[in-house]
């Protein structure tokens, strides 16, 4: 041993880490050169799984784009719709392991009715895709995306700026009531933390389940919240400005408008996607459910920065930061729906928002130093409240 | 944004019937539209169901072709017993084999002779008959007659030879009674399964004085459960859905056609048997001279059957099928080419 380790102690340090690579490398590939040797045939029938990523409905055309989920190359045989075969074109070969294929049925549809949508496998399995309500879907154009940005505006940009409209009130109030409605925000914050995480967990159960399914919204919760650790204390380490242990009020009010914003950013992927599937009725009633529940969150933006004196400029950024991404997401929702993206950006919401609730936590500590005094307790269960009910505005 | 699902939206915007503040980009109309721009391929752009690219199976690799079946009666050999009486016999074997049920769809099935349906076995009232049945197939399997037999000739479980093991043979001796159309398939358990994997065929007494000239067809009537959830995923006359559709019947006009229809679909209750513009006489079961109905639709549970008798009194093409549009649909469709 004392002379295998003085030559090894003589070897370059980046060789001794390349050789436990190197005989990785080829230990696998001597595998897969002998076929995986004493593990025998394969038992059993190929495993046959395609998830439908994206429906689009044409006139007189079901288009299905498919996924294949499962560990074997999946072969379309024929296609049937309520129960008859029909015309169709794409997936002429064979769709290997997570690619994808596009297939074109020809179905006089009707708008508002169910379809069914079976694809008969070479094995002759079934991979059934259901049509709640027949809806065209919209040709995606400028006047399209138009149209998303302005559902974005105003869902997301106009009740964030409303919310903002508090600043004034709360730079008069005592310490006391600022406690208060920072308390207030870290309920609402903890809401939609929840929310966000439900609403992804439901659309990764939808989709595909090749990337991972509800670990992406797991995966991109803890990306975001390590992201977003490591933005803040690298600000709070530039700008020397230590707030009782905890980041500067305008650092604070920063990270809860990119918290806020990434949240919105997946709630706008889901509005995009249920336009562009004809899930989403635009009634005035629904505009204004989404001002009432969202002006709260401008309320959350404002509180860290009440005793100081922000620029209407730097206003309009922090709430462009917290509202516009609901467009962006509009726009990915309803040109590229992809269900483990949906997944992933709900996550990367709930993981911001949870680190926007640590950073505001230390400002609750009251005189005596305490955290969860009477009014903290009292002003998180109003903010869960208040999100709780405006919330049913949007969910009757 | 929070607390918004999709389907609550739904809700939200339907429920109350506000009016829309956005107008939806399309500008598509309320109310029902069809949408059908579809050119439709297949059976020669006829607008029929079909199969993708109106494509049809390999019936040479599949052993048999569903346009030979229908005109292929089996005979059998004939000899004489030592009281004169005519002895047909007959040689059906058990074979697992894996066919082409749809284009591009392989089905692993279970056949008698390597055909779906089985020979059509054909003859007359009162003579012998001995079917040597050897399994070739890895399951147990039997041959069950309908018709008038002893019971140890009645190939089920615990009846004469009962269940004939992988390997095994035996011998089904009887005579052929009565005149009509009847049916044979496997009853070993379980009993849906070894019927719709493939095991059956139709079976024709003729009676002792035959019966008048006619171009003569059979159809037995099935499907297939590609995906075992126990429902028929293709429906057919004679196995291959469409075939009739891709290549028509031709049938001459003006003369008698028989028909002997058999139904063996399992997994749907009913199936049934519709003809375009024209009617037919029906004698259910094939025992009675008297035809019971002069219609053009018939309906029958599995195993009921019967002999369909026209004449086409001008050309051209006339469809035939179920008159179940899911069955019709999903492959069970046709044409006869009266020429």
């Amino acid at each position: 041993m004392a002379a295998l380790g003085s030559r090894v102690a003589g070897a370059p340090v980046w060789l001794l880490g390349l050789v436990p690579l190197a005989l990785i490398v080829a230990a696998v590939a001597l595998f897969a050169a002998l076929g995986g040797p004493g593990l025998g045939e394969r038992r059993g029938p190929p495993v046959e799984e395609l998830a439908v990523e994206r429906t689009v409905l044409e006139p007189g055309v079901i288009e299905l784009t498919v996924r294949n989920d499962g560990p074997d190359a999946v072969t379309v045989a024929q296609a049937v719709v309520n129960d008859a075969f029909v015309e169709f074109t794409g997936a002429e070969e064979p769709i290997g392991r997570l690619r994808t294929a596009t297939v074109r049925l020809q179905q006089p549809w009707i708008e508002g009715e169910a379809y069914e949508v079976a694809l008969l496998t070479s094995t002759g399995a079934t991979i059934a895709h259901e049509i709640p309500a027949a809806v065209e879907t919209p040709a995606t154009g400028p006047s399209f995306f138009a149209l998303l940005a302005l559902l974005g505006i105003y869902v997301g940009v106009i009740p964030v700026a409303l919310g903002m409209l508090w600043l004034p009130w709360i730079r008069r109030i005592p310490p006391g009531w600022l406690r208060a409605v920072m308390a207030v925000t870290i309920g609402l914050l903890a809401f939609l933390a929840v929310d966000a995480t439900l609403e992804g967990f439901e659309i990764a159960g939808e989709g595909s389940q090749a990337f991972g399914g509800g670990a992406l919204v797991l995966l991109g919760a803890a990306a975001a919240y390590l992201a977003l650790t490591g933005v803040s204390s690298w600000l709070t380490a530039r700008r020397r400005a230590a707030a009782a242990g905890g980041a500067s009020g305008a650092t604070l009010a920063l990270l809860v408008a990119v918290g806020i914003g990434l949240h919105n950013l997946g709630e706008g992927v889901a509005i995009g996607t249920a336009y562009s599937t004809g899930a989403l009725a635009l009634g005035a009633f629904l505009v204004v459910g989404f001002a009432l529940h969202n002006t709260t969150e401008g309320l959350a933006i404002v509180a860290p920065i009440a005793r100081s004196r922000p620029s209407p400029g730097q206003l309009a950024v922090l709430g462009l930061v917290a509202g516009g991404p609901a467009v962006v997401g509009a726009w990915i929702g309803a040109a590229a729906f992809n269900s483990s993206l949906a997944a992933l950006l709900f996550g990367f919401g709930a993981g911001a928002i949870v680190q926007v609730i640590v950073q505001l936590a230390p400002t609750l500590r009251d005189v005596d130093g305490r955290l969860l005094h009477p009014a903290a307790v009292s002003g998180i269960l109003v903010g869960m409240a208040t999100m709780f009910a405006t919330g049913l505005l949007v969910s009757v | 944004v929070a607390e918004l699902t999709r389907r609550a939206l739904i809700a939200a915007g339907g429920a109350g019937g506000i009016a829309a503040v956005l107008a939806t980009s399309g500008g598509s109309a309320q109310g029902q539209h069809v949408h059908d721009e579809a050119v439709h391929a297949g059976h020669g752009g006829s607008g029929h169901a079909d199969f993708r690219g109106g494509r049809t199976v390999d019936h040479a690799a599949n052993g048999f072709d569903p346009h030979a079946i229908a005109r292929d009666f089996d005979w059998g050999r004939t000899s004489r017993t030592a009281s004169g009486r005519v002895l047909r016999e007959w040689e059906l074997v058990a074979i697992d084999r894996e066919l082409e049920v749809a284009p591009g769809v392989r089905f692993a099935a279970w056949t008698y002779n390597g055909r779906i349906p089985g020979p059509t076995l054909r003859c007359r009232e009162g003579e012998r008959l001995r079917i040597t049945f050897a399994n070739a197939s890895a399951h147990p399997h039997t041959i069950h007659f309908h018709g008038i037999h002893p019971s140890d000739m009645d190939g089920v479980p615990g009846q004469g030879a009962g269940q004939i093991e992988p390997g095994g043979k035996t011998v089904y001796e009887f005579d052929a009674l009565p005149a009509g159309l009847h049916l044979y398939h496997c009853h070993v358990r379980p009993l849906a399964e070894h019927i719709a994997k493939g095991l059956y065929g139709a079976f024709i007494v003729d009676p002792r004085d035959g019966r008048e000239d006619a171009e003569e067809l059979v159809m037995v009537m099935n499907g297939f459960d590609t995906n075992f959830d126990r429902a028929n995923e293709l429906y057919a006359a004679n196995s291959i859905p469409f075939a009739y559709m891709d290549q028509p019947l031709e049938v001459p006009h003006g003369e008698l056609i028989r028909l002997y229809i058999v139904n063996v679909l399992e997994y749907d209750l009913i199936n049934s048997f519709h003809l375009h513009g024209n009617l037919f006489d029906w004698y259910p079961t094939g025992t009675s001279r008297a035809a019971s109905e002069l219609t053009d639709t018939v309906m029958l549970c599995q195993g009921q059957r019967g002999i369909a008798q026209w004449r086409f009194p001008t050309p051209g093409r006339f469809m035939f099928h179920a008159h179940q549009s899911e069955f019709t649909e999903l492959g069970w469709q046709g044409f006869f080419e009266a020429t």
